[in-house]
Order: C-alpha cells, then sequence, then structure tokens
C-alpha cells in the first residue's frame, strides 16, 4: 500500500495560468501601462466645470432630437440619401477598377519587384490617409459637391480592395495557374481562367462590403464639402434642426443594416 | 459529380466554353443591369459637377503642390503635444471601447447571451455603433462634452464599441464547446464556466481585436480635430484654413509617420500573441 505518493504536498487549490507567461514581461507591461495611464490622463486636462455645464446641456441636446422629424425636410433628406448611394456606387465601381490592377501588380507571384514596390506604395498611400483628408484635398481641387467625395472615396478604396485583391492572388493555388498556362495560355488567358476564378467569390464579398463602407463614409464627406447625406447632416447640425439630424441618422443606420443584411446573403450565395 | 464540359460547335470541331449558353445570358444580364446602374448614378453626380472646376483642378494641384514643398520643418516642435494627445484619444477611446464591447459580446453571442431579448438588444448597439462614424460621434460630443479631447475620446470609444464587439462575439460562437463542458462537469457556476472555460479561449482574439482597432483608431483620431474634438486634426484644419500650406505638408507627413508606426507596432504585437 505504500508505493502510493503521498498527495498531501500536492496543492489543492488550482490557478488559471497567467495569459502573459514571462513574469518580467508581464510586470513590465502592467507598471508601463498604468505610467502611461497616468500620463495620459493628467494630461487631458478635463474641465469639471465644463462638464458639469455640460450634463443639462447634453439633456436638452439629447431630448431635442426627439422625436426624430421625418417630415420637415423630407425632400431635402431624401436627396442627400439618394446622392449618397449614387456616390457610395460609382466610386466603389471606379475604386475596384482601379484597384484591379494596381493589385495585381502588387501580388508577388505576378509582378516583377519595381511593379510590386511601386504598386505597394500607392497602396500604403491610399491607407494611409482617411477618407475625409483625401475629401479635405478634393474639394479644394474639384470644388464643392459630390464629385470631389466621389473622388475621395474612389481613392480610398483602392488601398481597401488593392491589397486583399493582392493577399488573396499570393494566396491562390499554384496548381491551377500551372495547369492554365500549360494549355499555353496568353497572359490575359492565365490571369481570366486561373487567377480570376479563384479570388472571385471574396472579392464580390469585398465589393458589397466596400460598398457598405463607401455609403458610410459618404455621411461624413459632406461635412467637408464632399456632397451627399453628409452635407445635409451638417447643415442640419449647423442650423440646430436636431430633430432632422436624428432622422438622418436613423435613416443611415436603417441603410447600413440592409446593406449588411444584404452583402452577408449575397456573400453566402456566391460562396 | 455531374459536371459536364461544355462545349460548342464549329466546322466540326468542338470547342470548350467556360460557361453554357444560359450561364452566358444570365451573365451578360447582370453585366448590363450593373452597367445601367453606373451609368445611370454617373449622370446624376455629373449634373451636379460645376465641370469648369474640375478642368481646372490638375492647374490647382499643381499650383498646390508648389505651395506644400519644401514642408516647414520648424513646425514640428509644436506638433509633438497634438500628437501625444492623438495617441493618448486612440488609445484611451480603445480602452473605453474594449470595457464596453467585451460584455456585450458575451451577450450578443448565441451561446452565452442570458436571453434573446438582450440578444436583440446588443446587435442593436452593434449595428448603431458601426453605422455612426466617429466624426458625427464626434460632432455631436462637441456639442455635449465642449470642444477638446474628451469628446474625441468618446466618440472614438463608442464608434469602436461595435466593430469590436461583433468580431468577439463571432468568435465566442465558434469556441470548442467541449472545454466549457469540461469545466461545467466539475460542478462550475455559469460565471466560473465564462472565465475558465470561455475566457481563455476567446482572449488571444480579444487582444488580437483590442490591437487592430488601436492601429485603425490612431488613423481616425487624426482627423477629429476638424469638428474641435481634439488631435492633430485641429492643426491641420487651422493651417488649411490660413492657406499655410507648407504647415499642412509638414502635418500630413507627421501623419504618415505616426500611421507607419502604430501599424509597425500593431503587427509586432500581434504577432507575438498569435
Amino acid at each position: 500500500m505504500n508505493n502510493l505518493p503521498d498527495t498531501s504536498t500536492y496543492p489543492t487549490i488550482w490557478d488559471k495560468p497567467p495569459f502573459i507567461k514571462k513574469a518580467w514581461l508581464r510586470w513590465s507591461i502592467i507598471v508601463g501601462a498604468t505610467l502611461y495611464l497616468i500620463a495620459a490622463l493628467t494630461s487631458m486636462d478635463i474641465n469639471i466645470q465644463r462638464l458639469l455645464e455640460g450634463i443639462p446641456r447634453g439633456q436638452r441636446f439629447i431630448d431635442s432630437f426627439f422625436p426624430p422629424n421625418f417630415a420637415d425636410n423630407r425632400g431635402v433628406v431624401w436627396e442627400g440619401i439618394l446622392e449618397s448611394v449614387w456616390m457610395a456606387i460609382i466610386s466603389t465601381v471606379a475604386g475596384i477598377a482601379l484597384s484591379i490592377p494596381i493589385g495585381l501588380g502588387a501580388a508577388r507571384n505576378l509582378a516583377p519587384l519595381w511593379v510590386y514596390m511601386f504598386c505597394r506604395f500607392i497602396i500604403a498611400g491610399s491607407r494611409t490617409f482617411p477618407e475625409i483628408i483625401l475629401a479635405i484635398f478634393a474639394v479644394k481641387l474639384f470644388g464643392f459637391g459630390p464629385f470631389a467625395g466621389f473622388i475621395a472615396l474612389s481613392l480610398g478604396t483602392i488601398g481597401f480592395f488593392a491589397k486583399l485583391l493582392a493577399e488573396d492572388i499570393e494566396n491562390s493555388s499554384e496548381a491551377q495557374a500551372e495547369a492554365v498556362k500549360a494549355t499555353g495560355a496568353n497572359w490575359f488567358q492565365w490571369i481570366n481562367y486561373s487567377i480570376q476564378p479563384q479570388v472571385m467569390p471574396r472579392m464580390i464579398g469585398l465589393s458589397v462590403y466596400r460598398l457598405d463602407i463607401n455609403f458610410r463614409e459618404s455621411a461624413v464627406v459632406g461635412i467637408v464639402g464632399g456632397g451627399g447625406i453628409g452635407a445635409t447632416l451638417n447643415t442640419a447640425f449647423s442650423r440646430y434642426e436636431f430633430d432632422t439630424a436624428a432622422a438622418i441618422l436613423l435613416v443611415i443606420i436603417c441603410i447600413v443594416m440592409v446593406l449588411e443584411y444584404a452583402s452577408s446573403i449575397l456573400r453566402k450565395w456566391v460562396q | 459529380m455531374g459536371a459536364v464540359m461544355v462545349v460548342s460547335k464549329e466546322n466540326n470541331d468542338l470547342i470548350w466554353k467556360r460557361r453554357t449558353s444560359k450561364e452566358q445570358w444570365v451573365n451578360w444580364f447582370f453585366w448590363l443591369l450593373g452597367i445601367s446602374i453606373v451609368l445611370f448614378a454617373w449622370n446624376i453626380i455629373s449634373e451636379k459637377t460645376v465641370w469648369f472646376f474640375v478642368q481646372d483642378a490638375p492647374r490647382q494641384a499643381a499650383d498646390m503642390g508648389t505651395r506644400m514643398v519644401p514642408p516647414k520643418w520648424s513646425y514640428i516642435s509644436k506638433l509633438v503635444k497634438p500628437v501625444w494627445d492623438t495617441i493618448n484619444i486612440a488609445t484611451l477611446g480603445t480602452i473605453i471601447a474594449m470595457t464596453i464591447a467585451i460584455p456585450v459580446a458575451f451577450c450578443a453571442a448565441r451561446n452565452t447571451t442570458p436571453h434573446s431579448l438582450v440578444r436583440i438588444l446588443a446587435l442593436f448597439i452593434i449595428v448603431s455603433s458601426r453605422s455612426v462614424n466617429s466624426l458625427i460621434w464626434a460632432l455631436m460630443l462637441v456639442f455635449i462634452l465642449g470642444p477638446g479631447i474628451l469628446a474625441g475620446t468618446v466618440a472614438i470609444g463608442l464608434r469602436s464599441i461595435g466593430f469590436c464587439a461583433k468580431l468577439i462575439y463571432e468568435s465566442i460562437e465558434e469556441i470548442d464547446q467541449n472545454q466549457v463542458e469540461a469545466v461545467k462537469a466539475t460542478g462550475a457556476s455559469n460565471l466560473q464556466q465564462m472565465v475558465f472555460g470561455i475566457l481563455p479561449q476567446v482572449l488571444p482574439t480579444i487582444a488580437g481585436v483590442g490591437i487592430y482597432r488601436w492601429d485603425i483608431n490612431i488613423r481616425e483620431s487624426t482627423i477629429l480635430g476638424l469638428v474641435g474634438a481634439g488631435g492633430i486634426g485641429l492643426q491641420l484644419n487651422g493651417s488649411i484654413n490660413t492657406l499655410a500650406w507648407t504647415q499642412v505638408s509638414t502635418i500630413l507627413l507627421v501623419i504618415l509617420f505616426t500611421v507607419f508606426v502604430s501599424e509597425w507596432v500593431s503587427a509586432k504585437v500581434r504577432g507575438a500573441i498569435i
């Protein structure tokens, strides 16, 4: 009977292993994070007086949102929404049309190094600046109105779509490309029959997703003069017509929900 | 499989086709529909465009370009505080978002939600937070909280809840149920099952999503200053309005650098976690 190990020395309480296993790393992250938080919060310079003032103001602000007023500015809101929809559609299409050559060029398995570097540079540039900064410059160059918004959103689409397209092409199956090449296909046939069918399902899903993003972004490029529902929203805010602003926000939320639902169905259907 | 090779006959030669003629027609129909919609949309936008301005754009661009170089490097010393503010807005905003997003995600996931009504509420929070852009959140919060960093931080926080909660709840729904079962078999309560069965499985996702969103938020917080919500956007807006183009180019370069560094940091950290 004595060959059983003595269990009394085993711990009876089990502790969860820590997420970060190295103790020194864990502690230095905790200490560093705490120091950073203290520094950040003290430099934030929060004015308590102003905050207390803000509470009744916020209350009034939220009150003036309700009930949302769909009736008074219906014509303008409807026009703004339509403009945003059209803007989102053409900027998605134009953006994707520009993204395809750039995406092909940014895939290392298709393009020589200098083309690759050049296309990656375009993608990085487009991804760095938010659509709204692109929109500010587009408005400066092309004047107020939806055309500037269209340019900004198209350029924004490149960074997103070309990057994902390039990554998808790089991940596509070598064997199929090889097989099509072996039949003596020229470059366009090769791309069209071996690469395109492999990346198409995901790209269709992504284009619908980007359409969704472009519609949402079209709501803000208007703030800097890029047209669309954003312009209407901005006007409503500056005229203190918060009930109309609430109505616009609700319409945006509804359209985004519908788009999101539609894109999930479409993606399931394509794949 | 019943897949049959599609061929057409020409001069007694069989020629391979990618699609049957029915598929071909459907395909053409969708292209026609798509192109019509695009042309229609283009028509509407072009009616609202002053083409004279567009034709003038290349000249304007060249003009702006010459005004932007060389960047005014001495201005960088004035940008240190705004960049620090921008980073704080992004970081604190992400922390706020994650604190709210994790409980919301547990309420929204089908396998952990306390009640289906709670789930609908959680999904509604997610959708409304995602559909309203951070700039619009900031626009509203500046009215309530006054201009400054706080409005920006809260705006970034509110905007990020939906994104983080959505990705987290999707990963909660995909967990391995066996581990939860095993924890349950030891007599653990619901809360203990969550902490010891579910949380360890989704913790890498949570950390990854947080870092990823932080990276996006750095980018978003550079523009919040446009509506008065703090950060480097304030300087950008001021410089554009006063036509100080050499300052504008300096600011753009600083933004480029900040975004580049944040992307590098986030890639490193995510690489270490996953």
